[in-house]
């Protein structure tokens, strides 16, 4: 194994602050180890929303899981392109998302209909009945958004599709 | 800071003026996303309904991560050593090329949403085009921000119909936000000398190609929230070239309140 697939599986570790059963990368936000002649690493990752205020933390749990494993001089860049999308999502994190109680982006065209046009059916993630209602574009976090299930009337979040 | 941003391009390949023009228009676009993004911060915790709270600090925080890339940017084209703190903390007033527009106060939650709707239709046209831009820095950024200013339209488009096609009060109110606040509409599609000049260089989108297309959408939407356009209203501008409303000077005392006060602090 060579040292730079060692850390991308010890980065499995490291997980979203803000949804904690996805690690950085189910979420698809880890981009790239390079590991340089001199034993210096870099970590490229990217963010899913500009904003997103848990890129500092990502980057600090990164810095401090690899010092914790023996390696003195990690760099962690951020990159912005290309975009982030929810098709880097990985299927497994799809079922944690779900099983967490977060309903997963509905696939296949994303659910952007900026100019209007059909709403998406989301799956409730307690009872999954596709009988539910948007109550929020914008929820709990950037990447979420604000759902009720018209079935079990259980509030939840939507991982919102960002094509 | 634990984070460093990956430097995107070969700037080595512009002419110095060019370089320049680009720092222009780039600091003008991160100073646009960062007043509105604190505008609509200012709502935090005072929004109608917990939702609607929720909403436009979520909006907030999408501009001003926008507002952040374009500041980082802007400080590597410079490259005189300030950081995009220096660039947001640290310039007066006059030096701000944000729209009129986006200074203008909250008013009530209806003067927000028009102030929103018409900017909001502005930026994804505009984020749309740039997305293709051969300037690599811009084009990322662009293209990250559009898929947010999405649901950005979605959001005060929908509002402006609910409110406009509501009651008879909300309708009151949401044409009145429209009579103040359309004036300043001009000034977003108004090209200073460097966006032509970006323009003709094939690097930013025209922005006469922009207008058709932002009046097509707020067209339908005010049509469906059965709101009138005022007519022959004078085109208020300044803003791109540094001159300014006084709510400006307000806005900035309060955002740049702690690194004047106490230079160079952090988190």
């Amino acid at each position: 194994m060579t040292t730079e697939t060692h850390i991308w599986k010890l980065l499995e570790d490291v997980s979203d602050p803000e949804i904690p059963v996805l690690s950085i990368l189910d979420l698809g936000v880890l981009k790239k180890v390079q590991v340089q002649e001199d034993g210096k690493v870099q970590v490229t990752i990217t963010p899913t929303y500009s904003g997103c205020p848990a890129m500092n933390t990502i980057a600090a749990d990164i810095r401090l899981k690899l010092l914790a494993e023996g390696f003195k001089d990690v760099v962690v860049n951020l990159q912005l392109s290309p975009a982030w999308t929810t098709d880097w999502l990985s299927e497994d994190g799809r079922r944690k998302l779900e099983e967490y109680g977060i309903a997963p982006p509905v696939e296949p065209d994303g659910d952007i209909h900026a100019l209007f046009g059909r709403d998406t059916v989301v799956r409730c993630p307690v009872c999954q009945s596709e009988n539910t209602k948007l109550v929020s574009q914008f929820g709990s976090t950037s990447c979420k958004a604000h759902y009720q299930c018209n079935a079990c009337l259980e509030p939840f979040d939507y991982f919102k599709c960002l094509k | 800071m634990d984070l460093q941003h990956t430097p995107t391009v070969h700037l080595q390949n512009y002419s110095p003026e060019l370089r320049a023009q680009l720092l222009d228009y780039t600091l003008q676009l991160a100073d646009t996303s960062l007043i509105l993004g604190h505008r609509l911060s200012e709502w935090c915790g005072h929004g109608p309904i917990l939702e609607q709270d929720l909403a436009m600090a979520n909006i907030a925080l999408d501009l001003i991560g926008e507002t952040r890339s374009l500041y980082q940017y802007a400080a590597e084209l410079e490259s005189q050593g300030r950081t995009e703190d220096d660039l947001a903390y640290l310039r007066e007033a006059v030096e701000y090329k944000n729209p009129l527009l986006v200074e203008q106060p909250n008013g009530d939650f209806g003067d927000t949403v028009m102030r929103q709707f018409i900017f909001d239709g502005f930026h994804f046209f505009l984020l749309k085009d740039l997305q293709n831009s051969p300037d690599s820095g811009l084009a990322g950024i662009a293209a990250k921000s559009f898929k947010e200013a999405s649901y950005h339209i979605k959001w005060s488009s929908e509002w402006i119909i609910r409110l406009g096609d509501g009651t008879e009060e909300s309708k009151r109110r949401i044409q009145k936000s429209l009579e103040n606040l359309w004036m300043y509409s001009g000034e977003l599609f108004s090209m200073t000398h460097t966006e032509e000049q970006l323009s003709q260089a094939g690097l930013i989108p025209d922005y006469r190609t922009l207008q058709p297309q932002w009046e097509a959408h707020v067209g339908k939407v005010f049509a469906e929230a059965t709101l009138e356009v005022p007519q022959n209203v004078f085109m208020q501008k300044g803003g791109k070239t540094g001159r300014h409303t006084e709510h400006l000077g307000y806005l900035l005392t309060e955002l740049q309140y702690l690194q004047r006060a106490y230079p160079g602090l952090e988190w």
